[in-house]
């Protein structure tokens, strides 16, 4: 067998669906946990299923853009290994340029028609290695910082302080990037289709909201942000026809 | 509140499950390689793992490190253990977790905030996976439907329209604290065109400009809960 087929092999795609299986479970049980702990807290059961609804409608999306990401990476790394690694930690522009560095360090390059199986497990090993830290962190040390941050201490229905604004205030600097990148991407690099597919998202989510609060749909407040997202990046296809 | 609900056990709960199943999944992704090199008959390259795993640590361990210690008091203990297992923080499981929070309207730092944000992470999670799996097994018939390049740009643009709504959502809540992080970013960008693809990093410092403003208005009263 070459590499490629190795790379794709059943056995291959078998440990990968087994790892995946576990992590899974871990996120069926906080599930579950949090779910019944809702119920017990006195929680409405549709608050609680308006979350999970919510949650699945926005994750579609960018879960198929991730999709894309393992069809991009798979050309090279092979199936099992880019589904490995886009499903656990990590994200793409991680995964991409951590196994360019490490092809680098081995003198090939990511193509499928240089690669060896050696290659494959080694440039596996940088990618996991380099971003396991953040899990490392919370196995030491999120019980005694959680604890420390008296997440647990406040008590219901009390007011947050500055933590409601902190929050508020991240998502600003987190959309600013992001928003400020396209801006300067449009004049820089004369490519208008980011800036256009974030202004009809956001000019669409503008209406969502407005007809939610009219019509006092709660399904629409569930899923304004994956239609305007849809709305966004249906204006992209438009905008390059 | 039910009064009768422990909620310091289910803390405990969370946190010796999150141990445990972090523990026996983190060694299970650093087995992966060596299974894969036992199954193929291939062998680990050491010297070029240690002069890659170096820059790349460099890299990545601070940043690492930044998240945990910003992203922790806003997910709560449950949802940051799913989160920093499963990934996709800033572009998925982050915004995904404050959406919930804010269509649910629980406050941070609550118990029923921490319900919902592990609930959200937990959903998104299984959602992605699930979509990664069904694209795994349709993936010889979908590669030409995804990558066609009439539908491409909508898949090249998932971000712009995810940050594009975000925004609206969370920029008209406080106009006074956007205006200085996004002018500097553009500003930034424009000056050095090579920091637009370094968002990674600035993130870092307009999410810290964005939190110092919130506090400094804040302490003067300047900006009130919408």
């Amino acid at each position: 067998m070459n590499y490629i087929q190795l790379a794709n092999s059943l056995p291959m795609y078998l440990l990968v669906g087994a790892i995946l299986l576990f992590i899974a479970s871990i996120c069926v049980v906080f599930m579950r946990k949090s779910y019944k702990a809702g119920l017990a807290l006195g929680m409405d059961s549709k608050v609680l299923k308006g979350a999970i609804t919510s949650s699945a409608a926005f994750t579609v999306l960018p879960s198929v853009s991730i999709l894309l990401g393992v069809i991009a990476l798979s050309g090279s790394l092979g199936v099992p290994a880019a589904w490995l690694r886009l499903s656990v930690v990590g994200n793409l522009q991680y995964e991409a340029t951590v196994a360019n560095i490490a092809a680098e360090n081995m003198g090939t390059q990511l193509d499928s028609s240089v690669l060896t199986m050696n290659n494959l497990v080694t440039i596996l090993m940088v990618m996991t290695a380099g971003i396991v830290w953040g899990c490392l962190l919370s196995i030491f040390t999120l019980k005694g910082y959680s604890s420390k941050l008296r997440l647990t201490a406040k008590k219901s229905g009390s007011k947050g302080g500055f933590a409601g604004f902190a929050m508020t205030g991240m998502m600003i600097g987190l959309c600013s990037t992001f928003v400020g990148s396209y801006i300067a991407t449009a004049f820089v690099k004369a490519n208008t289709t980011p800036l256009i597919t974030l202004l009809v998202a956001g000019a669409a989510m503008a209406l969502f909201d407005t007809l939610a609060k009219r019509t006092k749909a709660a399904w629409l407040e569930n899923f304004s942000l994956s239609l305007s997202m849809l709305l966004g990046m249906a204006a992209a296809v438009l905008v390059n026809l | 509140m039910n009064e009768e609900f422990d909620f310091e056990a289910y803390q405990a709960s969370i946190h010796r499950a999150g141990r445990t199943m972090l523990s026996i999944g983190v060694f299970l992704l650093l087995a992966a390689p060596f299974m894969m090199a036992a199954i193929t008959g291939s062998t680990i390259e050491w010297s070029a793992f240690f002069r890659a795993i170096v820059s790349v640590l460099i890299v990545y361990v601070p940043s690492c490190v930044v998240e945990y210690l910003i992203y922790v008091p806003l997910l709560g203990a449950g949802a940051s253990y799913l989160t920093f297992m499963t990934g996709n923080i800033t572009n998925l499981k982050l915004p995904c977790a404050f959406n919930s929070r804010e269509l649910a309207k629980t406050e941070i730092g609550t118990p029923e905030n921490e319900i919902v944000s592990t609930l959200s992470v937990a959903t998104s999670s299984l959602v992605t996976m699930l979509v990664i799996f069904a694209g795994v097994l349709l993936l010889i018939p979908l590669t030409p439907v995804l990558q066609n390049p009439v539908i491409k740009p909508a898949f090249d643009n998932v971000l712009p329209a995810l940050f594009g709504a975000l925004g609206f959502q969370y920029f008209r809540k406080s106009i006074k604290v956007t205006v200085f992080p996004l002018s500097f970013m553009v500003l930034l960008c424009l000056l050095i065109p090579s920091m637009i693809s370094k968002t990674s990093f600035l993130l870092i410092a307009c999410g810290g400009i964005a939190l110092a403003l919130s506090f400094i208005f804040w302490k003067k009263g300047w900006i009130k809960e919408k």
